[in-house]
């Protein structure tokens, strides 16, 4: 169980990507089954473990301390799980228990444990663990881990583990169930890859690559297809027998948030496409629309009604017995089109294909879309195959360019890992109010899309214009006469209420540093709101 | 003239009802002298009148008794310091020779009398050099403990409990979430991590005085013998330590001129922490930044320090360390100085001990 604590301790503090990566494969490599295969199910949300509510915790603590010690302690750090793994009294010598708990003793206990008996199991387990320990068995106990690992990010560890592809992880992946033994054995090469029974299958998606400088020269239009590029999200809709799944591009089972579109898969196919909502045939949604529909476990009639899913088609991977894949784009297509005829035109559509004679036209036509919930074009080759994995060559995306908005900048936090020392995060906003009394608002955050260089000279402009610090955080001077310009550039705009300014940016970056502007020529929150409408 | 009332309250508070003090006290003095009259706050620190000096002043007196090392008890100017050796070499490297117009020596367990008050010095385990002042007069004994903790530790004299009237406690990690664990076991999380990440430098963050060198030393300790690589802000207190007999091994500057940046891949870099997050930092490849301090505890602190491998090592006593100190001293009443004092005075509530809190200013409580 120790180790499993200090695991999800480093994890929490480590920033970069790659750091989480070892830090997990090395957990895999040293410590031994079950408990590795239930630190991955913790990890990835596949534990399943009855939940302790906070109050029921609260109240173990307080029979066994004085209330108002509780209080002073729970009021400085803040956090409830934290505090109690903290004060939780040592039982006293005698009736300690002589040997600490396994991660894998932890799961049985919890999971054996009757709804009534839940607490009494909780308090036993306390007990004889370490603070560390008690800190990871309140965070299984009341759910959600937060430790900034996607499922999809854990997949990869085993893939680095196992030295395999990331693939083969996914399509396995729902076949199999914590604390996944067989998985270890083969990732470990000491017994062949598991057969799975299980029906509907995720298919790992094949994903495309940008256009980028020159690519184009070396191409022939004649040699692909093009369709629009929706901004939803993608999705792979599998049903098989009475198995009804979908899934996102990373093999999460989102079925639960759709139960409207998944009522509607009453066919044996794989099928790829794009999840958006409203009515396909003349009220394509916007991605804020879309977006009241995400993460969610659950979902109202209400909003079933207001946000209908549905799904716009562009690839067929599994028709009744017979896998597609090896097909080539224009084989699938073909069956793809006879076969979306046949569902339900409220829930499935094709998405069409959008004829062009050169690059020209093409670039014509990305940059000046038919619809505003298309941000591009895709392109595929007409002989290539469905591979798994971002091939270069056969799928490209070519976006429609980026908006930009020249912004202010407001405050800087000091970055990880190779950015320590520099101010590396940036919160920029536009002004706001009548003429002659702006105010800066914040409008969104970003820590990329400038060179080394410039994070330099952004970095020494923040030391020399500091005005308050706030720990890691520097307020740094913006009036309408002194500060530094950021042109940012973003994908969208969604309305938010969590942020002053009434905006959320979609993927914001830094485009260009505007040292020539001065500031209170930067734009107004009015140009951002047009961009709602 | 005293009412019986008031006279059993005040031989309560000296602890002599409760039969805590020695019984020379006893029948030496029919009349104690009341604790606030030997020892009471005033702005510049804690004043003892019949004495006339201070212990720990935050500004320059007459005559100051220093307790340790660090910046905040040990300041300059004063007129006659009264400190253990090693602390008045430390002021001497941090302040230069000339620190105060006159110091003397006070040996650990060696009573000096001041103006009929009888001083002595016993060591608190905080930082080496650094003491508790047990402070007695007219049939009252006061212990000033300064900083102190409890765990063993290399660098530094043990701290030795002294049977008290009244105690005067630091509350740093006054608090029952403070809960320090084995240092052993922290700086084999750091020692792992030069394992699992051997391309990128360790930056460990601890204070110049007490906590770098302890730290080091724990390093060296865990069987660690490459050479450590200090910030130029340790190198003369290492070199002090190392003069002392604490065996701090191969320590190397931190500076680029000796090599390239790739010669700090895998080390171990140790520095005030303040430096981390100064341009100075950016020699070092790829940094993971570590920070040894009893702060590190709260994981929100790391979080926003952006702390990547917090150490929870400590200088000071943690909430149950604080406790047993309490009753070992057998005080009869607990005053607290800097920290998180209202839950230490509500903890001696419910223990029956009287306590309160002393709110003296100029203590740094985050400084661990």
């Amino acid at each position: 169980m120790n180790r499993f604590a200090e695991l999800l301790d480093r994890l929490v503090l480590t920033p970069a990507r790659n750091g989480k990566l070892t830090l997990l494969a090395d957990y895999f490599r040293t410590v031994e089954d079950p408990d590795r295969g239930y630190a991955l199910a913790a990890i990835t949300g596949d534990l399943s473990i009855p939940a302790i509510k906070p109050a029921m915790l609260r109240m173990l603590v307080t029979e066994r301390m004085d209330p108002v010690l509780f209080g002073y302690s729970y009021d400085y750090v803040g956090d409830l799980a934290e505090t109690v793994s903290l004060v939780w009294p040592d039982p006293p010598p005698g009736q300690t228990p002589n040997h600490r708990p396994t991660l894998g003793g932890v799961v049985d206990a919890l999971q054996s444990a009757s709804r009534s008996d839940g607490p009494n199991v909780l308090a036993r387990l306390l007990d004889s663990a370490s603070i560390e320990a008690r800190f990871a068995i309140i965070k299984l106990v009341t759910g959600g881990l937060r430790i900034g690992v996607s499922a999809r990010l854990a997949k990869q560890s085993l893939a680095d583990f196992g030295k395999v592809d990331v693939t083969e992880i996914e399509e396995l992946w729902h076949g199999l169930k914590p604390p996944y033994i067989e998985l270890f054995a083969w990732l470990e090469g000491s017994t062949p890859k598991p057969q799975t029974a299980v029906k509907a299958l995720f298919r790992p998606v094949m994903l495309s690559n940008p256009v980028e400088d020159r690519d184009l020269e070396k191409l022939d239009p004649a040699d692909y297809a093009a369709e629009w590029k929706w901004d939803g999200i993608r999705v792979q809709a599998v049903s098989q027998d009475d198995v009804r799944r979908l899934y996102s591009r990373t093999g999460d089972d989102v079925s639960g948030a759709f139960p409207d579109l998944v009522d509607a898969m009453d066919f044996s196919a794989a099928l790829d496409g794009e999840l958006l909502v409203g009515n396909p045939r003349d009220a394509t949604g916007t991605f804020s629309d879309l977006q009241q529909r995400l993460n969610r476990k659950t979902v109202s009639p209400k909003m079933r009604e207001r946000f209908p899913a549905f799904m716009r088609c562009y690839d067929l991977l599994q028709l009744g017995d017979d896998d597609l894949r090896a097909l080539p784009f224009i084989e699938r297509r073909k069956r793809l089109e006879a076969f979306v005829a046949t569902l339900d035109p409220t829930r499935f559509d094709l998405s069409p294909l959008a004829p062009f004679a050169d690059w020209e036209q093409l670039n014509g036509m990305r940059t000046n879309p038919p619809h505003p919930v298309i941000e591009g074009v895709m392109m595929k080759r007409l002989d290539s195959s469905y591979v798994a994995g971002r091939p270069k060559g056969p799928w490209f995306k070519w976006k429609r360019d980026p908006h930009t908005v020249d912004a202010v900048l407001m405050y800087a936090q000091r970055g990880h890992g190779k950015r320590s020392s520099f101010y590396s995060d940036y919160t920029f906003g536009v002004w706001q109010g009548p003429e002659g009394e702006e105010e800066l608002v914040p409008v969104g955050k970003a820590y990329f899309g400038f060179t080394d260089e410039e994070l330099k000279q952004i970095d020494k402009f923040v030391r020399d214009n500091t005005i308050e610090r706030f720990g890691p955080v520097r307020s740094v001077r913006a009036d309408r006469t002194n500060g530094l310009v950021l042109e940012v550039a973003f994908e969208g705009l969604n309305r938010s209420t969590r942020h002053k300014s009434g905006v959320a940016m979609r993927f914001p970056r830094i485009s260009r540093l505007r040292w020539d502007k001065p500031t209170i020529e930067a734009d107004r929150i009015e140009t951002l709101k047009a961009l709602l409408d | 003239m005293l009412l019986p009332a008031e006279k059993r309250k005040r031989l309560f508070a000296a602890g002599l009802l409760t039969n805590r003090a020695s019984p020379r006290v006893q029948k030496t003095y029919l009349w104690p002298m009341r604790p606030r009259d030997l020892l009471c706050p005033k702005p510049a620190g804690l004043y003892c009148a019949p004495g006339d000096f201070y212990i720990d002043p935050v500004r320059p007196v007459a005559r100051a008794l220093i307790t340790h090392g660090h910046s905040d008890h040990a300041r300059a100017g004063h007129g006659s310091v009264l400190a253990t050796r090693q602390t008045l070499d430390i002021m001497a490297l941090r302040y230069g020779e000339n620190f105060a117009g006159s110091t003397q020596e006070a040996a650990f367990g060696e009573t000096t009398t001041l103006n009929g008050v009888a001083v002595t010095f016993h060591p608190a385990g905080h930082v080496l050099g650094s003491a508790q002042i047990c402070v007695e007069h007219g049939g009252t004994r006061i212990v000033a403990s300064g900083d102190y903790k409890r765990r063993p530790d290399a660098t530094s004299q043990p701290f030795e409990p002294i049977r008290c009237d009244v105690f005067i406690t630091e509350a740093t990690f006054g608090l029952p979430v403070f809960r320090h664990p084995p240092d052993v076991d922290e700086i084999g999380k750091l020692i792992r991590s030069t394992q699992q990440f051997p391309d990128r430098a360790h930056l460990v963050g601890a204070y110049a005085l007490g906590k770098a060198q302890r730290v080091i030393r724990l390093i060296r300790d865990a069987g660690y013998a490459k050479p450590i690589f200090i910030h130029g802000a340790l190198a003369k207190l290492c070199d002090y330590y190392q003069s002392e007999g604490i065996d701090l091994g191969e320590l190397r500057p931190a500076t680029v001129d000796s090599g390239s940046k790739g010669d700090f891949a895998g080390a171990i870099v140790v520095g005030p922490p303040s430096a981390f997050a100064d341009r100075w930092a950016r020699r070092f490849p790829d940094p993971i930044s570590c920070f040894a301090s009893g702060w590190m505890r709260i994981r929100q602190r790391a979080k926003q320090g952006g702390v990547e491998l917090p150490l929870i090592i400590s200088d000071h006593s943690d909430w149950d360390e604080l406790l047993e100190t309490i009753v070992e001293t057998g005080a009869g009443e607990i005053w607290v100085t800097h920290g998180r004092e209202e839950a230490l005075v509500r903890w001696c509530e419910l223990q029956g001990i009287a306590a309160k809190a002393l709110h003296l200013v100029g203590y740094e409580d985050e400084g661990d």
